[in-house]
């Protein structure tokens, strides 16, 4: 149940594994000063087969803050992060130039692909738990990565549970199949299913968009919990929940990074005329 | 008509008037009313009418052949050893559960293995995988006596393994694999992409993400493939014919083990079909129809059994 017991787990290194070299770009300093890059993006063009869907994009996502992006359908702020996970790999005709990097490491060099989903998690659009019990779902990713003890599985259901603050409603239903629950409480099973294979980074892709406005509110608060151990790096297209809960914001047009900088400055003070549209409203 | 309206808001004239179109929508629908309810009933009817017949039509078999069946089901009908006196089942009976489990245990593993190859690994929609399920769809049609003839010339003959269990269920798996495959393949399908990406997200390889994530909510739909090869079996005569022969005996596998497979062994399908072409024992035939019948019922409830177990945690409880 504590921190300690699950670090002495077995099967997972949870240090990563690479030392942060010095950083080549500067990083942006926040309203609470500097914060070093989690994640960088540096001159990325992604394809489609012919279609470019992102150009030569260069963003960094600072620890422990949340980071948003937002921006019109089809903008690329999508892809954007299912590249950071790599699931882009599945995609057929899918095509990426530039480096990508986590803690300074080139996501798809210097990583293998499994230990950098394990370490960059990510929650989908859907709630998408697996068709089995509460517990095995939550149980799959230790297990995926070696943990086989039941009690050190028990402890990381339970820790993940009350992680992601679900805990309380589901501990007695943990044989009970996850597809019985509602779509909230899904979606708080999918952030702990997530977050049990204790990843350093936490993806959203519009987490919210399919839930109701409590359950919303429910994983807004979460997130807003989460950053003091993850980085977190959401797409929303609701431009509110971007204000409320993140720290720095990120503005995607036609697959181009627009504006990037603290929240606040972006939807008060946005340097780029289309960036100062689009919060207030006028397209989009 | 839309023509019209579409030019008269393109160039800005005014539409027709509401109540012009009132009128047209008052004309139409006093007699078309009528009409429609007319038509739903005649549809709602036929339909019915469709399923109660289907329904009757199997009531009327099953009836029949236990009506005919059932007072002949005597015990000599059972005795262990097959003589012309006693025309007994039982040795039929154990060929056809040994000649099911051995064509499944050969046909299912590579069914469901070359589905997954195909949704899982191969690339969507290539020419490979176009090739191979025009070759399963044609497999699927060609008649079951020419798998017999078939095993006949490749097992029986060239292999040298004679009229045989083995060289019966090796046919019959190859007739079934298509069935298997295909329905596995659906099943694959049917898998929202949304486990696959669960899996992968969770930092888990694609054999894992298939097998655990997948394969489990596949299960359902494979096992009516399953079901499908399972019926194709129990009620195959014509391909038996040629491969496993129709001698009435259990494979004496106390004698010889596994050797026993290469024994001939007539199925309670064969054991109908020469029964009634012998035509000395009518009301046994029928007699034979009925455990066959009950034998069909009991493999299917097995199965979905099984299947149950195998996808347990699935099931909303």
């Amino acid at each position: 149940m504590t921190n300690m017991m699950l670090e002495t787990a077995k099967g997972i290194d949870y240090k990563p594994s690479l030392q942060k070299p010095a950083q080549a770009n500067p990083v942006p300093a926040d309203r609470e000063g500097a914060v070093a890059a989690k994640m960088g993006v540096y001159d990325l063009d992604l394809y489609y087969k012919d279609f470019q869907a992102l150009k030569k994009v260069n963003l960094e996502f600072p620890e422990n803050r949340v980071t948003a992006l937002i921006g019109p359908s089809g903008c690329g702020k999508s892809t954007l992060l299912k590249s950071l996970n790599r699931m882009n790999d599945l995609v057929e005709g899918c095509r990426i130039e530039g480096e990508i990097t986590l803690d300074g490491a080139d996501t798809r060099r210097a990583i293998d692909v499994n230990s950098l989903r394990r370490r960059v998690g990510m929650v989908f659009q859907q709630p998408n738990p697996f068709p089995m019990s509460i517990y095995d779902n939550i149980a799959f990713g230790p297990r995926t990565h070696g943990i086989k003890g039941r009690s050190d599985l028990d402890e990381v259901v339970e820790r993940s549970l009350r992680d992601a603050a679900i805990w309380d409603e589901l501990k007695d239903r943990l044989k009970k199949n996850a597809l019985g629950l509602s779509g909230g409480q899904q979606q708080r099973l999918c952030i702990a299913r997530a977050l049990a294979v204790r990843p350093e980074v936490l993806l959203m892709d519009e987490a919210t968009s399919a839930l109701d406005p409590i359950s919303t509110a429910k994983i807004e608060e979460l997130v807003g919990e989460l950053k003091t151990r993850y980085t977190v790096i959401m797409v929303t297209h609701n431009m509110l929940q971007a204000l409320r809960v993140s720290d720095k914001t990120s503005f995607f047009l036609l697959g181009e990074m627009i504006e990037a900088g603290p929240t606040e400055d972006v939807f008060t003070n946005p340097q780029d005329e289309r960036t100062a549209d689009y919060v207030a409203g006028r397209f989009g | 008509m839309s023509m019209r309206m579409d030019t008269a808001l393109a160039t800005g004239e005014p539409v027709a008037p509401t109540d012009q179109i009132d009128a047209l929508f008052a004309k139409v629908s006093a007699n078309h009313e009528a009409r429609r309810r007319a038509t739903s009933l005649f549809l709602r009817g036929s339909v019915y009418a469709g399923a109660a017949l289907t329904a009757l039509i199997l009531a009327f078999l099953v009836g029949y052949i236990l009506v005919k069946g059932v007072p002949y089901l005597t015990p000599s009908l059972f005795e262990w050893r097959y003589n012309s006196t006693n025309v007994s089942l039982m040795p039929a009976l154990v060929n056809t559960v040994l000649m099911a489990l051995v064509s499944l245990v050969l046909a299912v593993p590579f069914g469901v293995g070359s589905a997954i190859y195909l949704v899982e690994y191969a690339k969507r929609g290539s020419k490979f995988v176009q090739l191979v399920r025009t070759t399963t769809e044609t497999l699927q049609g060609i008649p079951s006596i020419i798998y017999g003839l078939f095993g006949l010339l490749f097992f029986v003959t060239a292999l040298g393994w004679g009229l045989s269990l083995f060289s019966g269920a090796c046919t019959l798996a190859i007739m079934i694999l298509p069935v298997v495959m295909r329905t596995s393949e659906e099943a694959l399908l049917a898998v929202p992409d949304s486990y696959r990406e669960g899996g992968f997200g969770l930092g888990a390889g694609r054999l894992r993400t298939v097998f655990r994530c997948v394969l489990p909510s596949a299960i359902p739909g494979i096992l009516g493939g399953v079901i499908l090869g399972l019926g194709r079996i129990v009620g195959e005569v014509a391909a038996l014919l040629f491969t496993a022969g129709t001698i009435a005996q259990i494979p004496s596998f106390g004698a010889s083990g596994f050797a026993a497979l290469f024994d001939s062994a007539r199925t309670l399908a064969v054991h109908m079909y020469v029964l009634a072409s012998e035509g000395l024992h009518v009301n046994q035939t029928y007699a034979t129809a009925v455990v066959l019948l009950a034998l069909v019922v009991l493999l299917n409830l097995a199965a979905t059994f099984a299947a149950k177990k195998m996808s347990k945690g699935n099931n909303n409880d």
